[in-house]
Order: structure tokens, then sequence, then C-alpha cells
């Protein structure tokens, strides 16, 4: 219990807490220091200067965010000299930035914009040149505007810091600072994994997702399509938000009547296919265990993961299961198994997947996913991008009435719904394969150990007397960490669930952005996103996908059994080892400059 | 005759040979004799020198060694231990020798040494700074020694706070206080850092004291070693000094050659040792933050602090970090003294200072003086004032990031405080003098395009704001100024000033403000009559005919618009609307007949 110490704000005093900086104890205390570059979870960057205050004492201001309080510290907040600064400080980023407001696609929603408003500026004095620079669009997923950037390094440190693949830096010096990969070689070639968290935690539009809503739009007026969609677990969590719902409401059957109204002949639910991933995973997993093949078996369902292990980790392929993601495996089936059944051209099916993740728009072009000449999913649209679509259509999804999925790629268990969480994936194959292995009923179903947001969980089960350890890890960063210890030793665990997100897909690249009283990532949000799915998972009554009987069925009529040649030969893939570019591997890093 | 190692100079006036200093000779001859080293040695008599009472004297060169109160016994000892071996007898050493001497008794007699007072480069010039041997010859290593056998660190740390050293590279933060402070830190891993980034424009102190006594450097930074407990010591040299670096690198490799660097230096339990990084060509690397991000292989961006480097520097650990000429000083301090030290400069700014003194003045070079000393003793004193007949008009002080002083400051007593009171900087010791050929906003504009271009672009008022003045300066300079310019000039510079996360930003506006609060006219001249008293913005000035012309048709030949008319034998005319003020005209002129207006 330490001691508390008296500082003074704008000449009243407060007990606070030592041992922080003036801008969390001015938050505990009420009073909101405007800010642009500072994320709780980022590291303290002090670029903006928007949060500056007057210490006493001190000659100059100094950001809140980064200086810390002292007992007897005098703090002014809201001065006219400070305002004027501060407003005269959002000018100057006004005045280097596209005047493009009601064409953009954060209009309304962008914290630039917010804080200008909230700034009060009515003139502009300090116009002058504006720096220009070509859209990087070469990426699947993630594209950058240069010219929307506000160089508050958020998109920097997020790469680095939390994600660790360190794809971003600032570039250049003065006027021409610049936020690029390497080289500034474009993004699609350097090593993003499209994880999308850049967009998360972007203040404006520097960074947004490759946006297929004008072709979609397109081809939903295309009679000659037969449209179909499927929509992650982690959208039905989170859409919501996007129309101005608190976070956590599952919206799953009014986002299907939606989907409807929008224009799809049939809405599946990837939640079936991730019934159908846990089948081939787990039963991977089962003939790796009882057969000596390579373990840990790590998941591979997180496609940003995926191309993380490829550049980073590529002496680690043997471990990655080969099946595909449950999108891919629902795109397979749709063009097989669906089409056949209803006696549809495969070639004239549009298979769109609404994802939260910006990775999966990278994943459904790989060509290593494609079968008879055809790509699984054709479109992939974020759940901004579904939000905005809606929206567009003129759809009230708050209010309508909740529809339910189409047959007979629609119904899921509850372990399909947990997909979206972090450790939904571990504890979902845990439920079938512990009862594939034992041929017992796995009473707990709920594992714990592998719940909640601890940057790397780990757990074990004993199945008929052996000891299956597990791990769980969220973030790229975080999943780097895990797989060194695996490099290490590789006995040390079984089984590994790897989610590129933090917080898993409820966290993804492509989820809303923040509502105005909130911050991107923010963990109350991830946990409540998360919660609904988990209730979501309690409400049903077939809680285990293979209980699932429209899996059974497909099983039955096509796939044969998992594992199976034709499960091979659609629902399985392969992996290859991609040379990162433009950035030294982390083990020949040495000391810049140094002389010999 | 072939060079002879030594010179020796025996006083050979009355008042020595009263204290047998001819009997001293003979024995000394003796000695020479003794050890077959008479042909190496060159003797001189002298007559009086003056110091009567401390005979008989001795002077040896090289090195201007002063030897006085000599008994006969002290012949045998000087010959083997300062002739043969190479270390002069300290405590024959008369006490008025302190280290600058050296300097000021082989150069005090020039008009422009004279005055000065050289202890940061007590040695450049004096010595090969190649030779170790010479640097040992000069004392060097002597201060090392007394720190390692006679003082412990907390004591060495008590002697740098009693010197009143504060420290050289711009900020003037009390050295013995920050020693302290990392000191204090319970980490064992710390690190002593030399910024030898010099990146001002024009400055080249640091570059002189490094080309020419490397050695100083070294042994400063080991004694700070010992004194924060720390075993490593990394020199951040600019790449474009290759002949600073090659001599460090040569400096390094003979002081750990001779013991002083390594492990268990001196035979003590202290290691310590040095290896050199090269910057890579940005202004922000000499900001202590930027410079050690830096070294870590990350972007030269500095952060803010608090943590301050003495708590959490190079790889988060305690680092020390200091500019060369403060190490430079700190040998010194040791040998010399505190008391002696802290009794040269002002109350609050002890020591010297090395300004690189530049612009229209006669003599320009580094100048090393007492703080205290006043801006007009420098300029016109050592500087020997204004050539070709023109008037003082400025003098810019601290580099890109100070302010100009006009001729009511010429009488302020050099120190840290007194040149911000002044409104300017002592920077790293940058002095430019301006004349009245010099246009005020054309040197607010130069500074300004330097601090933006060299900007590290992260935090917004920097970069955004230093960009937006320059805008406005260069509107002005070409005559497209508008009204409420120099109100934009100062709320901007005002908020960068305050506003901005490190030193780069927080000085850039330094210039420009410095400039409007002391030459608000030139600005207002600039804006409202389009007229540059100075004639340097070349969009204010037009080129004008005189009436001594003689119509050689001279300017009209070399004019590349046909601006110029006029018929032989009469006078020309400039038309104002055709020209594009090249200047060709006024350069061809043999008669001084076109005027710049």
């Amino acid at each position: 219990m330490s001691r508390l110490i008296t500082i003074t704000i704008n000449d009243k005093p407060y007990q606070v807490e030592p041992n922080q900086t003036i801008m969390q104890a001015a938050d505990k205390l009420g009073f909101h220091i405007p800010r642009l570059c500072y994320h709780p979870k980022l590291s303290i960057e002090g670029a903006c200067r928007v949060c500056i205050v007057e210490v006493e004492g001190m000659k100059n201001y100094v950001a809140s965010c980064a200086f810390p309080v002292s007992d007897g510290m005098k703090i002014r907040t809201n001065t006219q000299a400070l305002r004027t600064a501060r407003r005269d400080i959002i000018e100057l980023i006004l005045d280097n930035h596209p005047q493009d407001c009601h064409t953009c696609e954060r209009d309304g929603n962008c914290e630039l914009q917010r804080l200008a408003a909230s700034m009060g500026i009515r003139a502009r004095h300090f116009e002058g040149e504006r720096k220009r620079y070509e859209k990087d669009l070469s990426s699947e997923a993630v594209i950058r505007d240069p010219e929307k950037c506000i160089l508050c390094g958020r998109c920097v440190r997020m790469c680095s810091e939390i994600q660790q693949v360190h794809n971003l830096t600032q570039a250049h010096r003065g006027f021409h600072t610049v936020v690029m990969p390497a080289y500034n070689m474009p993004m699609g070639e350097s090593v993003c994994t499209a994880c999308g968290q850049c967009i998360n935690v972007c203040p404006t539009a520097a960074f947004l997702e490759k946006n297929y809503t004008q072709e979609l739009f397109e081809k939903l007026n295309d009679p000659n399509l037969v449209k179909v969609v499927q929509f992650a677990p982690s959208v039905r969590a989170a859409i919501g938000e996007a129309f101005g719902l608190e976070p956590g409401l599952n919206m799953e059957g009014q986002l299907i009547a939606s989907l409807r109204k929008l224009g799809f002949d049939y809405v599946f639910d990837t939640q079936f296919a991730a019934d159908l991933t846990i089948m081939e995973e787990a039963s991977e997993f089962l003939e790796r265990l009882q057969s000596g093949g390579v373990l840990p078996m790590i998941t591979s369902c997180s496609s940003a993961w995926m191309k993380c292990l490829e550049q980073f980790y590529p002496d680690l392929i043997p471990n990655v299961s080969t099946c595909k993601s449950p999108m891919s495996m629902q795109g397979a089936v749709t063009k097989t198994y669906f089409a056949k059944k209803k006696k549809i051209d495969p070639r004239k099916i549009l298979s769109v997947a609404v994802m939260c993740c910006t990775a999966k728009k990278y994943e459904a072009a790989r060509p290593e996913l494609m079968f008879d000449g055809m790509r699984g999913v054709d479109i992939v649209v974020t759940t901004r991008e579904a939000a905005w679509m809606i929206k567009s259509a003129g759809i009230d999804l708050v209010n309508i009435q909740p529809e339910e999925p189409d047959h007979p790629l629609g119904i899921s268990s509850g372990a399909g719904a947990i997909f979206g969480a972090t450790g939904g994936v571990m504890e979902a194959a845990i439920r079938t394969a512990y009862e594939l292995y034992t041929g017992e009923t796995l009473v707990d179903i709920e594992v714990e150990a592998v719940r909640g947001l601890k940057g790397i969980k780990e757990g074990s089960i004993v199945m008929d007397g052996k000891e299956i350890r597990v791990a769980v890890a969220h973030g790229l960063g975080n999943a780097c960490r895990l797989l060194e210890r695996v490099r290490q030793d590789p006995s040390r665990y079984h089984f590994i669930e790897i989610m590129g997100c933090p917080g898993g897909c409820v966290g993804g690249g492509g989820q809303p952005y923040a509502q105005i009283n909130s911050i991107p990532l923010d963990d109350e949000n991830l946990r409540k996103r998360a919660q609904a799915l988990y209730d979501l998972d309690k409400a049903k009554t077939i809680r285990r996908s293979h209980d699932n009987p429209d899996v059974q069925k497909l099983y039955k009529e096509f796939l044969q059994s998992p594992l199976s040649p034709v499960s091979h030969q659609y629902l399985h893939t392969h992996y290859k080892a991609k040379t990162p570019v433009g950035i030294i591997p982390r083990n020949e890093r040495t000391l810049s400059g140094d002389s010999k | 005759m072939a060079d002879k190692q030594y010179k020796l100079t025996f006083c050979d006036g009355s008042g020595c040979l009263k204290n047998h200093a001819r009997e001293f000779r003979q024995l000394f001859e003796e000695e020479l004799r003794r050890h077959q080293i008479q042909q190496n040695v060159q003797i001189h008599l002298s007559g009086c020198l003056g110091m009567c009472t401390k005979g008989p004297i001795l002077i040896v060169n090289p090195g201007y060694i002063l030897y006085g109160n000599l008994r006969s016994e002290d012949a045998p000892e000087i010959v083997q231990e300062h002739l043969i071996n190479g270390k002069p007898v300290s405590r024959l050493i008369i006490q008025e020798d302190h280290l600058y001497n050296r300097f000021f008794r082989i150069f005090g007699d020039s008009e422009f040494f004279g005055r000065q007072m050289r202890i940061a480069l007590r040695n450049c010039g004096v010595i090969d700074p190649e030779k170790i041997d010479d640097y040992l010859a000069m004392r060097g290593y002597e201060a090392l020694a007394k720190v390692l056998t006679e003082m412990t660190p907390q004591q060495v740390i008590e002697e740098v706070k009693k010197s009143g050293l504060r420290g050289r590279g711009g900020a003037g933060f009390p050295t013995g206080l920050k020693w302290e402070y990392t000191a204090k830190q319970s980490d064992p891993e710390k690190y002593v850092i030399c910024n030898a980034d010099e990146g001002d424009p024009g400055a080249f102190m640091d570059r002189s004291a490094i080309e020419g006594d490397p050695h100083t450097v070294l042994e400063g930074m080991i004694i700070g070693g010992y004194a924060i407990g720390s075993r490593q010591g990394i020199i951040y040299i600019r790449a474009e000094y290759p002949l600073a670096v090659q001599r460090l690198k040569k400096a390094i490799e003979d002081a750990r050659r001779e013991g002083f660097l390594g492990e268990r230096i001196l035979g003590t339990d202290f290691s310590f040792d040095i290896r050199i990084c090269l910057g890579a060509g940005a202004f922000v690397c000499g900001e202590e933050t930027a410079l050690i991000h830096s070294i870590e292989g990350a972007r030269g961006m500095p952060r803010p602090r608090p943590p301050y480097p003495s708590v959490s520097g190079l790889f988060g650990k305690p680092t020390l970090i200091n500019n060369v000429e403060t190490w430079a000083n700190i040998p010194v301090i040791i040998i010399d003294g505190a008391d002696w030290f802290s009794r040269i400069g002002t109350a609050t700014s002890k020591g010297t200072k090395v300004f690189a003194l530049a612009g229209k003045v006669r003599n320009t070079g580094l100048v090393e003086v007492p703080m205290g000393t006043t801006l007009r003793d420098i300029i016109f004193g050592i500087g020997g004032g204004i050539p070709n007949g023109k008037k003082f008009k400025a003098v810019q002080t601290g580099g890109p990031s100070g302010g100009c002083l006009p001729e009511k400051y010429l009488d302020t007593q050099i120190d840290y405080e007194s040149l911000a009171k002044a409104g300017s900087i002592m920077g790293s010791g940058g002095m430019i003098v301006i004349d009245e050929d010099s246009c005020m906003v054309r040197m607010a504009r130069f500074f300004v395009e330097f601090t933006q271009d060299e900007s590290c672009g992260k935090c917004t008022p920097c970069r955004e704001g230093t960009k937006r003045m320059l805008e406005i300066l260069t509107r002005i300079t070409r005559g497209q100024g508008k009204p409420g310019d120099i109100e934009k000039l100062e709320r901007l510079g005002t908020m960068i000033q305050k506003a901005s996360l490190c030193g780069l930003g927080q000085s850039a506006p330094n210039p420009v403000l410095s400039t409007i609060r002391n030459f608000r006219e030139e600005y207002e001249e600039h804006i409202h009559q389009k007229k540059c008293r100075a004639h340097e913005c070349t969009a204010l000035l037009s080129f004008v005919v005189q009436d001594n012309c003689v119509g050689c048709g001279a300017c009209k030949r070399v004019c590349p618009v046909n601006a110029v008319s006029g018929n032989r034998k009469e006078k020309h005319s400039i038309n104002p609307n055709l020209c594009i003020k090249c200047g060709q005209c006024y350069d061809a002129c043999k008669f001084n007949a076109i005027a710049k207006v």
C-alpha cells in the first residue's frame, strides 16, 4: 500500500497514488486531457504534444502522458495559453492533411476530426505546402494512405511492440517524415502479416482495409450469380457496436436477416465450418499423438499468424495443422458439397465471407487454397464493410426481426461459437478430442484454463491417463514468445492454439472502430465480445462439434470421414517458407555504427 | 646537426648563481655523461628569468617543464626519471605550473592566443596527437593515476561538484550532479558516453579537441567510469569526422597497450574499455536520448524525460553522457584542483569555454576564454574586430539554436545565465559575427531551414511548426510578406519553444524570435516596404545605374534578359520589370556605377 501524495490540478488539491503519470492520475480524477498518440497498451511516445500541461517550475509544457506526478506538483490543464497551443498543434496537423472529410471512410468516426472539433478550430493560420504520397494498394488486406497519417506512431508501436512483426517505421526527417515498410516497399511485398491491428489503432484513415463493398454491391445485383455468404463468430459479437449498441451484444439473428435483405440467397454460418475444422483438426491431432507424428501441433486458422510463421518460424512448418481455416473450409464445401446438392454450377456461386479479420482477404487469395480452378471464397469483407453496406442499403439491423441461418451449412454447436475468443479453438478441440480418444463424454466442457486475456495461457487435460499439455497465445508477439519456448523444448506442449490478434478474433483487424467513449483494443470490450460468444455456447443444446447433425450429414454424404482423401483434397492445405524482405532476422541483429 | 631529444635551459642569472646554479649544472652534466646521453641533450644558458626566490631554475623542453628550488641530489632524479624514463618529476615542478600554462608559454605572445586561457585545448597544437608519449609528457594520465590510487569514486565526484563544471554541450547541467545521480543508481551495469556528434553547422570545437588531443577525452571518460561504477565507455562521433575517428582509434589502441584501458588498469581492480560508435548524418542524434537510441540500433528519435539517462539510458541502464569539452576538462580539475578551477569564470559558470568564432571578424577560429569574458573582448579584442571598415550588427551565439544579439549586448559577460537572459544561449559555443551587410531575416530563415531539415519528425510542433515558420520567412525574403506574418511567427515560435519534445524543437525558434525582438524594423521593412536594408534579399533589390556611368556597355553585354538599355558613352538604364536580379551587371561594372538599392 503506497503512501498517497498530494498534487494540485487547476488550483484544487487531490490525493493520488505516486508512480503514475499526470495523465493517468487526471483520468482517474475525471479530467480528460486531450490526446492523440497515447495508448495505454503501447509504450509512451510523447509525440503528438496534444496532451501538454503546465507544471509549475517547468519552463516548458510537459506531455502529461509521460511526466510522472510527484508530491506537491502544481498542474494546470486548461489555461488560455495551453488551449491556444493545443489548438495550434491540431491545426498544424490539419494543415498537412487532406481536406476531404466528406469522402473519407472515417468521416464521423475519426479521432482527428473529433479532436479538431473539440478544439474549436474555425480558421487556418498556418496553411502551406501539404505532403503528397501515392496510396499503397498493393496488399490484399491493408491499404496505406500516408497523406492521412498524422505520425502518431501508434501503428509502428503496435506492429513492433505487441505484434513484434516490426514491419513499419518512421523514415526520413522533417516535413518528409513518413511511416512505411522498409525501403518504402509495397505493403504486399513486405513482412506485413495483414493482421490489421494498425487499422485498429490508427486514429485516422491512414490505414484501412482493402474495400470490396462496391464490387460486392455490383455482384449482389447480378441475377446470374447464386450469392452465398458466411460470417464469423466474432462478427455477430461486435457488429452491434457499429450501429451504436453497447459491446457484447450477440446480433446473430439480426445479421442473418440483414444479409438476406442485402440480397444474399443463402446465409450460412462460419461456425458450422468451425465444427468441421474441429472434426478434422482433432482427428489430425490424435493421429499425430498416436502414431508419433510431429508435436506440438499448432492451429492454423489465423491467417496473419500463418504468414508470420512462414516468414519467421519456417522450421516449425511441420508442426502446423494442415487444416484450412473454417472460412476456407466453408468456401470449399460450399462450392462442392452444397453446389452438388442444389445442382448449382459452382462457377456461378459468389462465395462471400464477412470476417472480423483483414488477413482473411489475404488468405482467400492464396493460390494453395484453390481447388478445381476456383477460390473457396471470392470476396471477404470485414465487419466494418458489412456494417457500412447494411446501413448504406437502408437496413435497420438494430430492430430487424432475427432470422435463422440456412441449411445445410448453417447450424453450429457451442464449440463452433467460441472460436472467436482466444482459447476458444483449443477448448472446442479438447471437447471433441477427448471424446474421440477416450470414448467418454467430457463433463466439464468449459475449460477455464484457456479462457481470458493473459498473453500466454497453459493448461493440461488427462485423457485415459495420458497428460496432454496445451498452450494458447493471442497477439503475434505472444505467439513468437511461445514459439521460442517450443524451439527450446519441443516436448513442453502437445497442442498449441495461436490467434494473431490481441484478444483473439474478437479483436480482429476488421472489427468496428472503438466508440467515442472508448479506445481501440480496450480489454473490457474484448472481454464483453468474448463473453457474448461464451454465453451463446451456454445457450445452445449442442455444444460439441461432433454432435452437429449437419456436420455428421456432410461426412456421411460427401467427405466420408475426417482425414479421408476427399477431406484432404478440399479441407487441407500446405505451407511454404517465405523469406522476409527488408528486415534483419532477430538473431543477426547487432548494434549500429559499430566501428571495428 | 640532428635534432636533440631534449633542450635544457639553465638559468645563469645572478640570483640563481647565488643559489649554486653552476654547481648544480655541473653535477647535472656529469649525470648526463654517466648515463651517456649527453649527445641527446642540448644545453642553453639564459639570463635572469626573474623568479629568483625559486632558483636554481631549469627549463626542460619539450613541454616547458619549469623546475625550481633545485638541489644537487635532484640532478640524478631528473636525468633518470625525466630525460631517460620520460616522466617529469612533479615534486620539483614549480607550483605556478598549471596544465594550461604550457600552451600559453609557447603561444601567449600572439594577439590571438595571448588573451585566451586554453584548458580544454591545452595540448592542441603542442603535442603530436598520435603519440601517447607526448600526452604523457604533458602529465597525461597522471590524473587517472591519482584518481585510481588516491581517491574514492565519491571523492572524485565531490571534486567535480566542487569545481562547478557545467556540461559544455549546451544545456549547462552541473556535471558533478549528473555524475552523482548516475553513481547513486544501484544497477551494476552502467555506461559512459562521450557525445562527439557536434552537429551545429560551423562548430568545430569538439573536432579540434579530438583531432588535437584525443587522450584527454579518453582519460576524462575513464575517470568518469571509475566515479560512477561503469566498465564500458562509448564515444559516439559523427562519421563526417574521419580524421578525428582515426586519431581516436589510434589513441584507444595506444591506451590499451600502455594499460590505461582494459582489464585492471594501472594494476588496480578497475577495468574500463572504450569503443567507438559512428553517427550517420543526423543533427538530432546530438540530443542525448536520440543518441542513445542510435547506439541501440534504433531510429535516432528523442523520447520524453523523465526517466533521465542517469537513471535509465543505454539499453535501459544508468548512463553518464557528457560532451567532448566537458570530458577534456576533467583531468585538469583533478590535477590542478577544483579550488583553482572554480576561481576561473563567474559565480554561476566556472572554468573556460571554447567558442568557434566565425563570420565577419578578422580573426576566426577557436577561442577559449574564461567564463565572464565579454562578447566585446572576444569579438574586438581577440577577434580583431570587423574587417573592411564595416559596422558590427549582431553576434549569433549557440548555433542554429541560438539568438542574435545586437550591439547593446556587447558588454554581456558570457555565462549560461547571462546569455539566456539576453535572449540567446551558450549552446556548444558557436559565435558568428554579423555586420551591416547581413540581412537578419535571411539569417533567421537560414537557421530554420536547417532545423526543419534536421527535425526528426516525431513531434508535431517541431516537424510541422518549423516548416510553417520556414514558409513564412521564405515568403518574406521573396517580397511576399503579408501583414500579420510577424505575429504568426511569434505565435508559432513561442508554441514550438514550449511544446516541443526535445531541445532541437525547443530552441529552433530562437533565431527567429530573437531577430524579431532585436531587429523588428528589418522584418517590417521587408513586409511593408518590400525593402532589405542589407541588400541581401535579391527579390527586394533594385539594380539602378548611377550618374557616374560612362556608357561602356559592359552591363548591357552580360545581361541575360536584355533588361539594360542605353547608347555608347551615355548613361545606361535597367528596366526593373525585366530585371531578374541575377547581379551580373553589378559584377561586370568596373566603375561601381550600378547600385543595389
